[in-house]
C-alpha cells in the first residue's frame, strides 16, 4: 500500500508518498506560485482522481485534476466554475472540494468564495451553481470572515439526498432535498460577535466533521465553541469543557471509531496561537465528554496554527492524523494521534491537506 | 493585416505554444478581441478576464505603449496593425 498526502500551500501543491507512514518522499511544487486552497481525492472510480482548487493571483482561479497521481494535470478548456451573468459576481477562490458518496459516482461538490455551493456531475470537470443556496434570503447577511466569505464544509449524507454545509460566516445549513431548499441549523452555537449571541444564523462555524457512528452525529469547531449534535444539527451542545480553549480552526473525526475526534485549541480569537506556545492536539474518545492532550512529536515554542482544511485523517488502520502548519511543516501520526513525526518542513503557508491509500 | 497579440511566456501553453497571435481582421476594440478569443482560445481568455468580462486585477493590457486602463479600458479602439500586449503586473510575495 502507498500512502499519499496532498499538501496545498500558498505557492503550490506537494505530494508526499510513503509505503509505511514512517519514511516519506516529497514531490513538488505542482502549480508553482499558485494557491492550492482545496484538494480532494476521489476514490470512487477505477483510478483515484486528485482534484485541486488552484488560484493564480494573476490568472485567476480554476479547478484542475490528475488521474495519475500528479504525473499529469488537466483543466477544463472553458471555465470549470463560472457565476451566471445574473449574479453579477465572479469566482474568487475554491475553498472546498468534496466527492459525494459512493452511490453517486461522478458527483463532486465545491464550496467557493463568494459564499456559494456548486455541483458537478462529471467528476469535477464542470460545475453548476446550486441556486437554492445562492438565492437564499439569508445570503445578504452572510458576512465575510477574516479569510473571506465561503462555503468551506460540505457533508453529503450517504443514506439520503441530505446535504449539510457550513460557511463563515453564516453557520450550518442543511438541505433535505438534494440541495434545493436550505434551512439554518445553528441552534446552540454561539456567535459572540452579535448582540444576540444565539441567532438563527450568522455563526462563524470554522469546520464540521461527521462521527463514525452516524451521519447525524457531527462535531463543530466554532469561532469560539466546540459542539456536537446528535440529530443532524437540530440542536448543538457544547463539548468544550476540558479543553484549554474553545477557539480553533479544524475538527477531525475518526472514520472508523465512534466518539473519536481531534481539535487543536488556540488561545482566543484575538490571540491565535497554540495555548502556551505549545502545539498540541486534543482527542476525545467519548464524543467530547472528556479530552486528552496529545503532544509527543509536536513542537514547543510554536507560534503557528493549523488552518481549517490543513488537517485530515486517513483511512488506514490505525487511523493516521495529518497536520499542516502555516509555517510550512507537516506533522503526522500513524497511531491515531498519540505521537507525531515531522514529514516535511519549510514549505510555504499550508492551506489544505488530504490523505489517500492506494 | 489585423492586430498582433503578444503574450508572456507563461501564457504560451494556452496559445498553442506561441507568444504571438495574429487576430485578423482587426477587432473593433479590446473587448471585441477578447470576446473572439473566448471562442478561439477560451483557456487563454479566462486567464485574462473573469466571467463578467472584466480584466483580472493583476493583468495589464497595453495597446502599443499605453495601458488600456489609462485609455478607454476594453472599449479602447483597435486599428489595423496595432500591437496588443498582455503583461502580468507586479503581484505576490
Amino acid at each position: 500500500m502507498t500512502h499519499v498526502v496532498a499538501v496545498g500551500t500558498r505557492k503550490g501543491l506537494w505530494l508526499l508518498r510513503s509505503q509505511d507512514r514512517r519514511t516519506w518522499t516529497a514531490d513538488g511544487p505542482h502549480f508553482a506560485m499558485q494557491e492550492v486552497a482545496s484538494v480532494a481525492f476521489d476514490t470512487r472510480g477505477d483510478t483515484p482522481r486528485i482534484i485541486v482548487g488552484v488560484m493564480s493571483w494573476h490568472w485567476g482561479p480554476t479547478i484542475a485534476w490528475s488521474d495519475d497521481l500528479g504525473e499529469t494535470w488537466h483543466e477544463t478548456e472553458n471555465r470549470a466554475i463560472a457565476f451566471p451573468e445574473d449574479t453579477g459576481t465572479s469566482l474568487g477562490r475554491v475553498w472546498q472540494i468534496q466527492p459525494d458518496t459512493a452511490d453517486r459516482p461522478g458527483v463532486i461538490w465545491a464550496g467557493c468564495e463568494p459564499t456559494s455551493l456548486w455541483r458537478s456531475g462529471d467528476s469535477g470537470e464542470t460545475f453548476e451553481l446550486v441556486r437554492g443556496l445562492w438565492d437564499h434570503p439569508h445570503r445578504e447577511q452572510w458576512a465575510p470572515g477574516f479569510g473571506g466569505a465561503a462555503v468551506h464544509t460540505i457533508v453529503p449524507d450517504p443514506g439520503s439526498s441530505k446535504v449539510t454545509v457550513a460557511m463563515s460566516t453564516g453557520g450550518v445549513y442543511v438541505s433535505d432535498d438534494g440541495a434545493t431548499g436550505w434551512t439554518p441549523r445553528n441552534r446552540g452555537i454561539s456567535a459572540k460577535f452579535f448582540p444576540d449571541p444565539y441567532p438563527e444564523f450568522g455563526q462563524c462555524v470554522h469546520k464540521v466533521a461527521v462521527d463514525a457512528s452516524s451521519p447525524s452525529v457531527m462535531y463543530a469547531q466554532n469561532h469560539h465553541g466546540v459542539y456536537r449534535t446528535d440529530d443532524g444539527g437540530l440542536q448543538w451542545n457544547s463539548i468544550a469543557e476540558g479543553l484549554p480553549s474553545d477557539f480553533g480552526f479544524f475538527v477531525l473525526a475518526s472514520p472508523r471509531t465512534p466518539g473519536t475526534a481531534w481539535v487543536m485549541p488556540l488561545v482566543a480569537d484575538g490571540e491565535r496561537f497554540p495555548v502556551g506556545g505549545r502545539m498540541r492536539v486534543h482527542r476525545t474518545r467519548d464524543g467530547g465528554g472528556t479530552w486528552a492532550e496529545l503532544g509527543p512529536g509536536l513542537p514547543d515554542e510554536a507560534w503557528t496554527v493549523v488552518l481549517r482544511d490543513a488537517a485530515c485523517v486517513d483511512a488506514a488502520e490505525p487511523t493516521g492524523v495529518y497536520l499542516g502548519t502555516r509555517d510550512g511543516c507537516v506533522y503526522a501520526s500513524a497511531d491515531e494521534g498519540d505521537t507525531y513525526s515531522l514529514l516535511v518542513d519549510h514549505l510555504p503557508d499550508i492551506l489544505s491537506v488530504r490523505a489517500l491509500e492506494v | 493585416m489585423g492586430v498582433t497579440l503578444r503574450l508572456p511566456t507563461i501564457l504560451a501553453d494556452v496559445a498553442g505554444g506561441r507568444r504571438m497571435l495574429d487576430v485578423d481582421p482587426a477587432p473593433a476594440s479590446v473587448r471585441a478581441m477578447f470576446d473572439a478569443l473566448a471562442v478561439s482560445h477560451p483557456a487563454l481568455e479566462r486567464r485574462v478576464r473573469d466571467e463578467r468580462g472584466d480584466l483580472r486585477r493583476f493583468v495589464n493590457v497595453y495597446v502599443g505603449d499605453d495601458d488600456v486602463r489609462h485609455l478607454d479600458g476594453q472599449a479602447t479602439a483597435l486599428t489595423e496593425g496595432a500591437e496588443v500586449w498582455i503583461l502580468p503586473s507586479v503581484a505576490g510575495g
